[in-house]
């Protein structure tokens, strides 16, 4: 059948993506199906362990009731605010440690590619290496406390403070900052009233929601020995105190709670 | 009007009250925990010698370091997998837009629960239930997946336009036909994007969740940490970071990929 030339591109079969695009996603699923298969064949599972599993389960709700209510007081109240002290502390310098990196990272503030590399290779490493073994390494430093686990808290927080924070700067309008630059303003006064209120809310933001991530890391800092609450939940869990356990995971719960109900207010309220 | 609104930059002297009560805060803190500059110094020359015992690298046991790697991969890779699985119809149950008040609470909750407590503590609990080992790390992180990738998607499923979702209804199509029709194509992008987020995620806690028993590199990490292997802990660490490292460039690449 012959049809008018106009009408060839009408015809031909729509498809959404091009051949290139099918095969980059094919490529895609294909790694993904891999990557399980391969994982499903050599794990090591126990089947054994998966059928008690219920049975433990129940064991171990059962231990845990009646809750060590009495507990609290002696063993757990101070070790909690130690936690809280820490989550907030360990915030603190994180942002005193990522300011400065971020200005490094952001392209328009420093407009020097290795220096912006080195900066993000900084973010990136602290992010990296997680929380507790942040902690390890300031047990090793500084001897089992409080101390190690705030440094572990600030160390990991940089990363994740830092890039927010940089990219926050990179948005920040060009218009302010060349009107203050045009007026001869120097340098400190350029970063204080030309990027510092256009990322003052983005750094608020950021702030209160590391705080709130460290409250819930803060807990667990204790079970490699870098204090607060965690340090409780470990010797419950050694000597399998299950009652005293779950009075502190109740404790842990009650302040994770409360301090996001704390974010939320202060978001609504100042930002 | 008054000089004071005249001024350019007017104090703000609730502002400053709080800038003074945090530090008055801090100086507690601080004190409550027994930091003295004695103890840091002490620690900085402790930091010292320590991170000369780090260097160089002990690459002698490199096969205890592939096993533990490996298993850590494997934890991430199903975990993810697993945590996918659940999350999508449980987010789906969960947008207010699509269904009714009896179906979103329950699976709301189920979400809170799952994010309410440390991946950690979570992996301690399992290694109570299903013993030491990899399925521990895996149930601890499929956990964690759960309440952070759904309510990630139920967010974007309750900001998808309705019209489409109507245009298919009006057909008379299935619900199911309703979520591959009108929803997924919708939220498709953004769903990847946390996906790779959360596989990232799960990378970096799956070396961590060793250290309480729940497989992985972490058991070998503390391990070496607790006898003292230094340069071992210096291999590890820098294995972990480049892994994560490739992790991160990979999710990109695949981002990129579904971003049409």
């Amino acid at each position: 059948m012959s049809t008018a030339p106009g009408l060839a591109a009408v015809e031909r079969e729509w498809r959404r993506f091009t051949p290139a695009e099918r095969l980059a996603r094919f490529a895609v699923y294909l790694g993904i199906v891999a990557a399980i298969v391969a994982s499903l064949q050599s794990i090591e599972i126990i089947p054994e362990f998966l059928y008690d599993a219920p049975e433990q389960i129940g064991d171990m709700l059962r231990r845990m009731w009646p809750v060590a209510w009495d507990h609290y007081p002696e063993g757990v109240h101070a070790a909690l605010l130690d936690s809280l002290h820490i989550a907030t502390l360990g915030t603190l310098a994180a942002v005193v440690m990522a300011v400065p990196v971020a200005f490094l990272a952001a392209r328009n503030v420093t407009p020097v590619p290795w220096l912006n590399y080195l900066a993000k290779l900084i973010l990136v490493s602290s992010r990296s290496v997680n929380t507790l073994i942040w902690a390890l390494f300031f047990v090793a430093v500084f001897g089992p406390g409080a101390l190690a686990g705030t440094m572990a808290i600030a160390f990991h927080s940089i990363g994740f403070t830092g890039k927010l924070l940089g990219e926050a700067l990179e948005e920040s309008n060009r218009g302010t900052i060349e009107a203050l630059e045009a007026t001869g303003a120097p340098r400190f006064a350029v970063l204080l009233k030309g990027y510092w209120p256009q990322v003052k809310p983005a750094f608020w933001a950021i702030v209160l929601f590391r705080w709130d991530i460290n409250v819930r890391e803060s807990a667990v800092l204790g079970l490699v020995g870098a204090g607060g609450v965690g340090m409780a939940l470990d010797t419950a869990l050694n000597l399998f105190q299950w009652d005293r356990v779950a009075m502190v995971l109740l404790a842990i719960f009650a302040v994770v709670v409360a301090a996001e109900v704390v974010v939320t207010g202060i978001r609504r309220r100042v930002l | 009007m008054s000089a004071a609104a005249r001024r350019a930059f007017v104090p703000n002297w609730w502002a400053r009250a709080a800038w003074v009560a945090f530090a008055l805060y801090v100086l507690y803190a601080a004190s409550q925990l027994e930091f003295t500059p004695a103890r840091f110094l002490a620690g900085i020359e402790h930091g010292a010698k320590f991170v000369a015992r780090l260097f160089p690298p002990d690459l002698s046991r490199l096969a205890l370091l592939a096993k533990g790697m490996a298993e850590s991969l494997q934890i991430a890779v199903l975990a993810s997998v697993l945590g996918v699985l659940i999350s999508a119809p449980l987010a789906l149950a969960a947008a207010r837009n699509l269904m009714p008040a009896w179906a979103t609470w329950p699976a709301r909750a189920v979400m809170v629960l799952c994010r309410s407590f440390h991946p950690v503590i979570v992996a301690i609990l399992f290694v109570k239930a299903v013993g030491f080992g990899a399925l521990a790390g895996i149930l601890a992180l499929t956990v964690a997946s759960v309440g952070f990738l759904g309510k990630l998607m139920t967010e974007a499923i309750e900001e998808i336009s309705l019209k489409q979702v109507e245009a298919v209804r009006a057909t008379g199509a299935p619900f199911a036909s309703l979520v591959t029709y009108a929803v997924l194509p919708q939220v498709f992008s953004r769903l990847v994007g946390f996906v790779s987020y959360e596989t990232d995620a799960n990378l970096r806690n799956s070396t961590m969740v060793g250290i309480v028993g729940a497989g992985g590199i972490g058991g070998t990490l503390f391990a070496a940490f607790q006898r003292f292997d230094y340069d071992f802990v210096c291999t590890i660490v820098l294995t972990i970071i480049a892994l994560i490292m490739a992790g991160e460039v990979l999710t990109v690449r695949v981002k990129r990929v579904f971003r049409a």
